[in-house]
């Protein structure tokens, strides 16, 4: 069992732009423990994907960095599962061999027919089996997306990192991938990072929320700690006054920063 | 059906106009020019026993095409070999563009008139000096192609190859080559058109047997009839290998 958190410490990131250096992020500190499922929101733009995409290790920090276990992590690992915001499974490969492509890397030792066998389990799992042989053209966007978070546990990850997930989701398939997440999370815990705007589905799902101030120069403004008991139901939620007020303390931190941003920007 | 009727009988008009007009040329304005008829009169042993060997450049126009093709295939290949690899390193590495891609500008608008001589000099036989100049004027479609290709391959793909850690054999055959390929079968088609052009100032100058072979030595012997025929062979050759590869490139991009 893993016991040490995940820490990202004094993170900034700088880009070199035509117009000059541009400050993303900058001072940025959080610690994630083990199994722990956190939300990053923020407005639109204000530097989640980049907190993100350096946890991943697909983006380097300018200063700071992030470690894992005493080690700063230098690129991405296969500890480390992503799930991006649009769908991007190969498209010349079937929902199986996506998940297949995965699986060999992260259980190179296993015999092909369980590397199989483990790629159909999480195919059944997130309820894409039956499509399986087809291309992901053929696929509805959420079927894609099922496709693609099975892909990221057939990893068997200690960390899952996902960016805007249901973004490009009607609102039903959004609740059902929703669903689907929480319980996987439920049946292998991992450490979970999820970037969203969606202040619902940061309440539903999450065990803390990072709120970050706008950028450029973004940093943590706010961390909440979610304190609805689980399982949760959406149902149950609306009952419970906690949920408002939650709701509530978010909604205000939001628009107290966009009234900010706009008074700069202005 | 009733549609592709129509549009097959509007060709059939075309072609019978542009046949009128190389009459009425031949016949008013350019006397040395054959008329339609004459040239097929003066062609029909070619055409009508087209796989004939009567001597070593007076065969039937299939044999002469396919000696051509022969040779075309053999320099094509050599292209394509040595274009798509240098294509890869080229898209893949922005170092490796910025130093060889003026070089590559310079080296592509040069006529195989030109190369051709240096092939000789440097093979002292006409086959690989021919085989050498179709090699050098057509890879460029391929290199700049895939080049194009391998640097629009969408960051969402390298995404994944990079979170899973893919080795750079398993990254080119699961994303790069795969990302590629229609624009490697566009290099492909557009380098075998040129192939295909080059062949005939080949074979001018080298006078091996094929068709520009066949061609300029008929126009030597002022057979101005077999100068037409070669035109059209190489015509109608060039037309049906570009309808094969992209019958090929469609097929690529449906699955
Ligand atoms: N490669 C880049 N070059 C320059 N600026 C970038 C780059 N990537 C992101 N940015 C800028 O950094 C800021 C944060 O972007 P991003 O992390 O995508 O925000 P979010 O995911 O919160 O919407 C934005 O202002 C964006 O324009
Ligand atoms: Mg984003």
């Amino acid at each position: 069992m893993y016991t040490r958190p995940l820490e990202i410490s004094s993170l900034s990131k700088v880009f070199e732009t035509p117009a000059g250096r541009f400050t993303a992020i900058k001072d940025f500190n959080a610690r994630i423990a083990p199994d722990e499922f956190v939300a990053l929101l923020g407005h639109s733009g204000c530097g989640k994907s980049t907190v993100l995409a350096i946890v991943a290790g697909l983006q380097e920090a300018t200063l700071g960095g992030v470690i894992i276990d005493g080690t700063e992590i230098s690129g991405p690992g296969l500890d480390r599962a992503l799930v991006f915001q649009s769908p991007s499974l190969l498209p010349w490969m079937s929902a199986l061999d996506n998940v297949l492509l995965a699986v060999r890397q992260s259980h190179p030792k296993l015999p092909l027919s369980a590397q199989r066998d483990l790629a159909v389990r999480y195919l059944n799992l997130v309820g894409a089996g039956e499509y399986m042989r087809q291309m992901p053209a053929e696929l509805s966007q959420g079927t894609q997306q099922r496709v693609a978070i099975a892909r990221a546990f057939s990893q068997e990850p200690r960390f899952l990192l996902l960016d805007e997930p249901f973004g490009m989701l009607d609102s039903m398939t959004r609740a059902d991938l929703q669903d689907l997440l929480l319980r996987l999370w439920r049946q292998s815990p991992k450490t979970v990072l999820l970037v969203t705007h969606d202040v619902d589905e940061a309440l539903y799902l999450c065990d803390r929320i990072i709120l970050m101030t706008d950028g450029p120069e973004a940093r943590v403004g706010m961390d909440l700690r979610v304190t609805l008991a689980r399982p949760r139901s959406r149902q149950g939620l609306l009952d419970d006054p906690e949920y408002f007020r939650l709701r509530g303390v978010v909604f205000k931190y939001l628009e107290l920063h966009s009234r900010q941003f706009r008074k700069e920007a202005a | 059906m009733k549609s592709r009727l129509v549009a097959m009988s509007y060709s059939l008009v075309g072609v019978l106009l542009v046949c009128g007009v190389w009459a009425l040329l031949s016949s008013v304005v350019a006397p040395d020019l054959p008329s339609p008829l004459k040239t097929w009169e003066e062609s029909r042993l070619y055409i009508l026993s087209p796989w004939e060997k009567r001597g070593e450049m007076d065969q039937g126009i299939l044999r002469m095409a396919a000696y051509s093709l022969v040779r075309v295939a053999k320099g094509f290949l050599l292209a394509i070999m040595i274009g798509a690899p240098l294509g890869f390193l080229l898209g893949s590495s922005p170092v490796f563009h910025r130093m060889f891609d003026p070089t590559i500008q310079v080296l592509r608008p040069i006529s195989p008139l030109a190369w051709l001589p240096l092939g000789l000099i440097l093979f002292r036989q006409s086959e690989p000096a021919a085989l050498f100049t179709i090699a050098l004027c057509s890879m460029w479609p391929t290199v700049i192609n895939t080049a194009s290709g391998v640097r629009s391959i969408p960051q969402d793909y390298l995404n994944v190859a990079r979170v899973l850690r893919l080795s750079r054999w398993k990254k080119f055959t699961n994303v790069w080559l795969p990302a590629t390929l229609p624009y490697l079968f566009t290099g492909f088609r557009l380098s075998l058109g040129i192939a295909w052009l080059v062949i005939v100032a080949a074979e001018m100058l080298t006078g091996t047997p094929g068709v520009g072979g066949f061609l300029w030595q008929e126009y030597n012997s002022l057979i101005y009839s077999h100068i037409l025929l070669c035109i059209l062979t190489i015509g109608i050759v060039g037309f049906v290998l570009d309808r094969l590869m992209g019958m090929a490139e469609a097929r690529l991009r449906s699955v």
